[in-house]
């Protein structure tokens, strides 16, 4: 390579940007390059002449680019040459200095309307690469890795470009970050095959007659073949080119925002509602229409269905889907499902999980511990989602206090709702376990389990949010959170306040135990009047809070204990397993940070412990309203199970009435 | 360990049969051929007691002097072979069992995958990758 060449390359290549590359190599890899770099000189002079620039400039870009003198085209003087038919192509004059310009993108075959305005700035620009892009995702209908199909086609086809504005509205925005992600797998563009294979129906001759085409010549037989595909294509490039700026994921088992909306319409339109499953015999036919082997779509299938139930949720259709788009790509099929399309990160991308309905059995499950070993993975995997969701929804502190009180009333296993760090694990945690859960778990079952979960569901949610909104998004918290602002980032100030009532509450069930302790409590009693009087304003309207001052004036505290009393009997039974639990998850720096934000409005007087009394009402009430919902639920349940019981022994009657009329016929 | 395993289907023909020791698989696919004949045998003796309690797990169906089978029937009359090794004498009923509710489980699994049509052939690699853990280790 010349050193003057080279010396333009070098300056070419500092400036090329991403797009540039991308146009530039596919460019290049169209002029069939050889072994030794150097360019067909014929299929330059094509794509020269598709420049649509007069001859002498192109004469001049190859003496400039220094490949006259080099006699060949290498890499560099070709994109040197692109460079300088860009600006030649905007009206710059064709010179090394030209390069160093914001050059749009060179347009080829400019057939296409309004070169010049096309390069007034850059967007438009893009629409024109993608309209050109667009006809050579026609292209991508090709198998073949081959970047000069890709270029090729956009020469080719730009005539077709006409039908592309009409169909570009049509297409959906999310199929162009699949276009988009293929660039940079290794650059191949298969990507957008899928999305139009499904769109047309009819894709598939087309897709065959393109197969065959791969000699860059064809430009006839290309109109009707690659309409269909080109015209949703141009769309999707148009996007694509939008979407390559906001390329910054090497990962390519990462579905990205664009993607997982495309997955959600497509989901949409097999199956409307979004936490329902899409059942087997819908799922392959869809897929077939990928085009895939039959092998490797049972293959995606064994990845993508985590639990086994012959059905896709939502996040399993995403799963197996964007394998099916990868494979497409060119990329192989794992063995293993990628982590970063395990159902646990996928519910942490998802924004349009199903709130209400799987908020349900986030309450159902404090109660039935032990009914996690035969609910639906997948269910708990709409948990993972209500969970998000309802941490957007419902106010940062609150929500992460109702997923500790949640986590701790569960048991143990798959839900391990800690710390949001966590997230990632338990899913992944999730996916051994299920697996190795036995089958009745299927969906398809009509297990009394199931029936009473659905029952369970709609009524359960309401309550929540409003027993959040109304107790700890009021008043209290609220001052609480704004109070300790400047202390407390991280929205931890909520559970904080939620723990430390722990050891007071251990003390105040001692004092229940034990008589003797009722000084004890007296003590306490005063610091919690005084405290609880502090802070009545905030507390929300509750026995023991109004008893506050009135305690404060000297007043039996006895008033107070009792109310109390019978909020720690009612609750205590929970309140052991829940707290020790709790307070695993927050170590003493949560008490510790409970300190400063009471601090700052309460005078030197506030105790820590006498903070962490009123907060632990509040706790118990909590955890009272949460009892009573879930007695509700159990009364449901037992109405359920006694109307199946009459069923049963009704069933029983007849099969007994039947016995007795064949008995004798046997002993005869 | 295994020495062989296969799933027959209910009409009596393979829909997989893989076994160890590569170079004698005529020999095994005659075995399992064979041991067919003892599987319809338990099938039948079980039969008449209402069928729907029928235990799967068949036990031996017949010893040899090198090998044992052992055989298991599912409820669609789905077949599963193993043939272990004699001098394996480590392997007790237990394991056997355990092994068979494995390739039952994941053969679920292959079954439920809606791109694979019952009487194919299994080619899952799920499937192959469970089967591989059960069999001996050597070649």
């Amino acid at each position: 390579m010349d050193q003057e060449s080279g010396a333009a390359s070098a300056g070419s290549f500092i400036s090329l940007n991403e797009h540039e590359q991308r146009y530039y190599s596919g460019l290049h890899g169209l002029c069939q390059a050889d072994t030794s770099g150097k360019l067909s000189s014929s299929k330059v002079a094509e794509l020269f002449k598709a420049s649509q620039l007069p001859p002498e400039s192109l004469h001049k870009v190859t003496e400039v680019c220094g490949a006259k003198r080099l006699g060949y085209f290498g890499t560099s003087q070709f994109y040197v040459a692109l460079k300088l038919l860009a600006a030649a192509q905007s009206g710059l004059p064709i010179r090394l200095e030209s390069i160093t310009a914001n050059l749009p993108l060179p347009r080829f075959v400019g057939l296409k309307n309004e070169p010049e305005m096309r390069y007034s700035t850059v967007p438009p620009s893009m629409d024109a690469q993608g309209a050109q892009c667009g006809s050579a995702l026609g292209s991508l209908i090709w198998t073949t890795a081959d970047r000069n199909t890709f270029r090729h086609l956009e020469a080719g086809t730009d005539k077709k470009e006409p039908w592309s504005p009409p169909r570009s509205p049509c297409s959906s925005p999310p199929r162009s970050p699949l276009t988009y992600r293929s660039y940079p797998y290794a650059k191949q563009r298969n990507g957008v095959d899928p999305q139009i294979a499904y769109e047309s129906k009819h894709s598939s001759r087309p897709i065959v007659q393109l197969e065959q085409h791969s000699s860059p010549s064809k430009y006839g037989t290309k109109p009707t073949v690659e309409h269909p595909a080109m015209a949703q294509a141009s769309s999707v490039e148009r996007l694509e080119q939008q979407g390559v700026s906001d390329y910054t994921e090497d990962d390519p088992w990462r579905i990205t925002e664009e993607q997982l909306e495309y997955y959600t319409n497509q989901f949409k339109s097999l199956q409307p509602d979004l936490g329902a499953l899409i059942l087997g015999a819908v799922a392959k036919n869809f897929f077939t229409k990928s085009k895939l082997p039959i092998p490797e779509l049972s293959h995606i299938w064994e990845l993508s269905d985590v639990d086994r139930d012959g059905a896709l949720t939502f996040s399993e259709f995403c799963t197996a889907f964007h394998l099916i788009v990868a494979r497409k790509n060119g990329y192989p099929l794992p063995e293993t499902l990628p982590p970063s399309l395990r159902p646990g990160f996928m519910q942490h991308e998802e924004d349009i999980p199903d709130t209400p309905e799987s908020a349900g059995p986030l309450i159902v499950f404090e109660h039935p511990g032990r009914r996690l070993n035969q609910m639906d993975p997948s269910t708990m995997q709409r948990l993972q989602p209500s969970l998000t969701s309802t941490k957007q929804d419902l106010k940062e502190e609150s929500s992460k206090q109702d997923v500790k009180m949640l986590a701790t009333s569960q048991d143990k296993e798959t839900l391990q709702l800690g710390a949001f760090p966590e997230r990632p694990e338990p899913p992944q945690d999730l996916d051994p376990q299920m697996k190795t859960k036995t089958r009745p778990r299927s969906y398809s079952s009509t297990s009394i389990e199931d029936a009473m979960k659905k029952a369970e569901e709609p009524p359960t949610p309401p309550p929540r949010p409003q027993k959040t909104h109304s107790r700890a998004s009021s008043l209290d918290l609220n001052k609480l959170f704004q109070q300790g602002a400047p202390g407390v980032k991280g929205g931890w100030l909520l559970p904080p306040p939620a723990l430390p009532p722990r050891p007071t509450a251990s003390q105040v069930t001692h004092f229940i135990g034990t008589s003797e302790k009722s000084v004890q409590s007296k003590v306490q009693q005063p610091n919690f009047a005084d405290f609880s009087h502090f802070r009545e304003e905030e507390e929300s309207s509750v026995k023991p809070e109004d008893q506050g001052p009135h305690s404060r004036f000297g007043l039996s505290t006895e008033d107070l204990t009792n109310p109390s009393k019978q909020d720690m009997t009612a609750a205590s039974h929970n309140q052991p397993p829940q707290k020790p639990v709790r307070r695993k998850y927050l170590p003493e720096s949560q008490n510790l940070e409970t300190v400063p934000p009471p601090a700052v409005p309460f005078p030197p007087p506030a105790k820590p412990p006498q903070k962490l009394l009123p907060r632990q009402k509040k706790e118990i009430q909590q955890a009272i309203r949460k009892n009573r919902e879930t007695n509700a639920v159990l009364t449901r349940l037992n109405s359920e199970l006694q109307q199946q019981l009459k069923v049963v022994h009704k069933e029983r009657v007849t099969l007994e009435s039947q016995l007795e009329l064949l008995r004798p016929l046997a002993s005869t | 360990m295994a020495v062989c395993i296969a799933v027959i289907a209910k009409e009596n023909y393979p829909l997989y049969i893989r076994s160890v020791p590569t170079q004698n698989e005529l020999k095994f696919h005659y075995t399992v051929h064979t041991s067919l004949d003892v599987v319809e045998e338990k099938i039948s003796a079980v039969g008449k007691a209402l069928g729907d309690q029928r235990e799967l797990y068949l036990g031996l169906l017949y010893p040899t002097e090198d090998y044992k089978v052992y055989g298991y029937v599912t409820n669609s009359k789905v077949k599963f072979v193993i043939v272990v090794d004699s001098s394996n004498t480590s392997l007790r009923d237990n394991e056997i069992r355990s092994m068979f509710r494995k390739l039952h489980n994941s053969f679920t699994d292959v079954m439920c995958n809606p791109f694979h049509n019952p009487g194919d052939t299994i080619q899952s690699k799920a499937f192959d990758g469970i089967v591989s853990g059960m069999m001996v280790q050597t070649a």
